[in-house]
């Protein structure tokens, strides 16, 4: 967390305020319209913008160009970046180039793999892990210099975030890579959508008593979900989703034209729970085609600061 | 050992239409072991081909020979004068040994019949495993003698994606999560210290990334 970055989401963190960020997901086109409508809706709304990588493995528009247009709609992206399409030369020659058009923060991740997405004939690259990446940048920000320790002429100064799944297994390995992140250089963590509060709750715990939570920022990742459905696919579809049944049960229980309303009530129970815990610096609140909804629910939660 | 399998009935035809002669030719090691390419499947592919042909009226002569290695010139040299009696090869060892028959027989046309999977072990009475991608430089001390390089669908060094549950891999639900595995066997181990510190980008030199690869024993050079 001693990174010079100028990244306006860097100083809120660093200034103690609990942020909210928004999610938009480029189009599987390359009309510029789409992302400036879904920045429209979350202006004024959320501290910064995650713009996803080709999500779920599909070709959409580039995170780098949405992340201009993010910018240009005066809001702060955090621009996604996946190891999984490019190797170590092209990752490094984007966040230059992400740099120079002005984009402060970048979210390392793997990336879904690309069998699940629409051309899972692709060969994948996997030439360095998300771990190796958030590494990389520290490198080139704080060192200056690239993978080959070539001075670099204008550093960039990137906020550097990374993701965490205390969903997924083995459960006693999650803390550690978590560990390890902090160590490779995340300045801020942004989690996997919480539906199971149990498992969140012993997550950070122990991550407090690790001391990790005082080393990075932590934001806490939430979806609203739209219809028992829409429930029952990202339990049994969404690679690393963890939906107990009893909010299944819960979606289930309403009338379907109330399943919405219901999603969002879930949600902000979620959030206000979250905010009691200890370690929690923000909300990540991944509306997924949803971003008309972002605005009530942050307002709902009294997120706004 | 190399695992292979044989290639579909049709496709095999269709690449064996332009001649009259042909030899199978079989390799007596890893594709026997996978029941891909030894003695045994060359006799029930010749049987099959001949067959076809008979079906479809169409004139073939199959010669059937195996030999121990593909691979090795003093076992490729027992299929010279086969090679030599017929108008193309169908090789049904793995690449390497397609490979070799064409490099020593310039003017015989060489067919592979089976498709190179991977290298790996027989698991279990008929299932095989992939476990090994030849990356040249072995790290399995560090992983406790599981190699996520090969078994992690995404190649990861530094722990589980966020896609491991319930020890099976977001990929494929029979497929084991290898840093399930690598973390239930250090603990067992007593090391998992090995993968509690950062791991650093692999160096793909000595794999394919570095262009066709060859190793030069001096002390085997007559």
């Amino acid at each position: 967390m001693n990174s010079s970055s100028p990244s306006n989401l860097q100083q809120l963190l660093s200034d103690g305020k609990f942020v909210v960020t928004g999610e938009c997901g480029p189009p599987r086109g390359s009309d510029p319209e789409i992302v400036r409508h879904k920045a429209q809706l979350l202006k004024g709304v959320v501290d910064a913008v995650n713009v996803t990588d080709n999500q779920t493995a599909i070709v959409r528009m580039s995170s780098i160009a949405a992340s201009v247009h993010i910018l240009n709609q005066g809001l702060e992206p955090v621009m996604q970046m996946v190891v999984r399409d490019r190797n170590r030369i092209a990752l490094q020659s984007d966040i230059l180039g992400a740099w120079s058009l002005g984009i402060k923060n970048i979210l390392c991740l793997s990336g879904d793999h690309q069998t699940f997405g629409s051309q899972p004939e692709a060969m994948n690259v996997f030439d360095i892990d998300s771990m190796h990446l958030i590494r990389t940048i520290k490198i080139m920000r704080d060192e200056g210099c690239d993978m080959s320790g070539f001075e670099l002429k204008n550093p960039p100064r990137m906020f550097i975030g990374a993701a965490a799944n205390p969903f997924a297994d083995p459960f006693d390995y999650r803390v550690i890579r978590l560990a390890k992140k902090i160590e490779a250089g995340a300045d801020f963590i942004q989690t996997q959508c919480i539906y199971n509060m149990d498992r969140f709750k012993e997550w950070i715990k122990q991550s407090n008593e690790e001391g990790l939570t005082e080393k990075v920022h932590i934001l806490a990742g939430v979806t609203p979900l739209k219809s028992a459905g829409m429930a029952r696919y990202m339990k049994n579809k969404v690679a690393g989703m963890d939906i107990p049944d009893s909010v299944i049960d819960r979606m289930a229980g309403v009338p379907k034209e109330k399943a919405a309303e219901e999603g969002i009530k879930i949600c902000l129970e979620t959030i206000a729970e979250l905010r009691q815990l200890e370690g929690i610096h923000g909300i990540h609140i991944m509306a997924i085609e949803w971003e008309e909804k972002v605005s009530e629910i942050v307002k709902a939660a009294g997120l706004k600061h | 050992m190399i695992v292979g399998e044989q290639k579909p009935i049709a496709e095999i035809i269709k690449s064996i239409q332009p001649y009259r002669k042909i030899l199978i030719l079989g390799c007596g090691t890893c594709v026997k072991t996978c029941f891909a390419g030894g003695e045994d499947e060359v006799a029930v592919l010749a049987s099959a081909l001949r067959l076809s042909f008979k079906k479809d009226h169409q004139e073939i002569e199959i010669d059937e020979l195996t030999v121990e290695r593909q691979c090795e010139n003093e076992f490729i040299q027992e299929a010279a004068e086969s090679i030599g009696n017929n108008d193309a090869v169908l090789s049904l060892a793995c690449g390497a040994g397609v490979q070799a028959i064409a490099k020593r027989f310039a003017t015989s046309p060489v067919l592979p019949g089976i498709n190179t999977s991977f290298i790996g072990i027989q698991e279990n009475p008929g299932l095989f495993t992939e476990e090994c991608s030849g990356c040249g430089n072995c790290e399995l001390a560090t992983f406790g003698g599981i190699c996520p390089i090969t078994r992690c669908s995404k190649k990861l060094l530094n722990g589980p994606c966020g896609g491991s549950r319930n020890g099976k891999c977001e990929v494929a639900p029979d497929t084991d999560c290898a840093w399930q595995l690598i973390i239930d066997r250090l603990k067992i181990l007593g090391q998992l210290d090995n993968i509690r510190s950062y791991i650093p980008p692999k160096d793909w030199r000595p794999s394919t990334s570095g262009g066709p690869r060859k190793l030069v024993r001096e002390d085997h050079i007559i």
